[in-house]
């Protein structure tokens, strides 16, 4: 073998392993839980906020989202049924950006993101007034703690407890 | 973050062409990102028109054609009888103006999420029952939620023959 094939192996060797490693990248930025979420379809968008929030994807892990996206005929009580093409499109979007990791990725069987055990341990120092609080209501109602919810941002250090 | 080193006999770290490895990773991940935007807003435009935006009338119109065709003895519309529809309940517990109060010149209120709805009444609001397609959608939704069924062609005329009744 010359000189040049030699080099030709061991370039691609090379950039294959770059190539790699970038994806690892992605992935490991992909998976970080720190990072508010930012990625948005309009379909989704349009459809889910017609009757509440636009819970963002990465709150529940992808089989929930399947099995919920197979139910919208019985949608927590109601009838929330679409065309097959933008339930199509709308279940693309939520399990390509569902949650991931070891906690936001398990599926812990319930379609309810506050019933996660997740949402449940970051809420536990909650006390139960709060909830009840009629500016709240429903642990469901993000927005009434966390002002930048329907942007997808959560951050801890932005929440307001209304009183 | 991931700390292996590839190894290089020619003094160049393959990677050194790149002075932030975070930034081409967030590069990356947009480039990606609008890809999938592009190849996605190209499939959907591409089956063509969407459904032209119709006037209410003529969605009442189709509502009472087919009306017509399904209903022996048909007698026409009636808003009285949409009106009296509208604020009934139908077995279940919620009936139309649970969500879209019984004055559907002003927004409603999702009964569940307490979500806020826009008028109802297309002379409050000029958007409603000019998509055939959105207002299908709606009213098998919300039938199905109120009276446990599809409505009929019938039932849906009269309805929005009340909604079309009522000026601001």
């Amino acid at each position: 073998m010359n000189n040049t094939s030699k080099r030709w192996i061991f370039d691609s060797v090379v950039w294959s392993a770059s190539l790699l490693f970038l994806f690892g990248l992605l992935l490991d930025n992909a998976l970080a839980d720190s990072k508010g979420f930012t990625a948005s379809n309009n379909t989704w968008k349009a459809e889910c906020a017609s009757c509440h929030m636009a819970y963002p994807p990465n709150l529940l892990p992808a089989p929930a989202w399947r099995r919920l996206m197979a139910g919208l005929d019985k949608h927590f009580g109601t009838d929330a049924s679409i065309d097959a093409r933008s339930a199509a499109e709308i279940g693309a979007f939520l399990e390509n950006n569902s949650g991931q990791g070891k906690r936001r990725g398990s599926d812990s069987g319930t379609l309810r993101i506050t019933e996660t055990p997740w949402f449940q341990r970051k809420h536990d120092e909650v006390p139960a007034s709060t909830w009840k609080n009629p500016r709240v209501q429903t642990a469901a109602n993000c927005s009434a703690c966390h002002a930048g919810a329907e942007r997808g941002d959560f951050d801890e250090h932005a929440v307001r407890i209304p009183r | 973050m991931h700390t292996f080193r590839i190894c290089c006999n020619k003094g160049v770290h393959p990677l050194a062409y790149f002075p932030d490895q975070n930034a081409v990773a967030i590069n990356l991940q947009q480039l990606l990102r609008s890809a999938a935007g592009l190849l996605l807003a190209g499939s959907l435009a591409l089956p063509g028109l969407e459904a032209a935006a119709a006037a209410p009338a003529e969605i009442q119109k189709s509502l009472e054609t087919a009306a017509r065709a399904s209903t022996p003895g048909f007698g026409g519309l009636s808003a009285e009888r949409g009106q009296r529809f509208f604020s009934s309940t139908h077995g279940n517990d919620w009936s139309c103006t649970s969500c879209h109060t019984p004055t559907p010149l002003a927004p409603g209120k999702h009964a569940k999420t307490g979500r806020e709805i826009a008028p109802l009444a297309p002379a409050a609001n000029p958007q409603r029952f000019t998509d055939a397609a959105k207002v299908e959608k709606w009213f098998n939704r919300n039938c199905n939620d109120v009276l446990g069924r599809v409505c009929t062609a019938q039932e849906k005329g009269d309805v929005l023959a009340y909604l079309m009744s009522l000026a601001k």
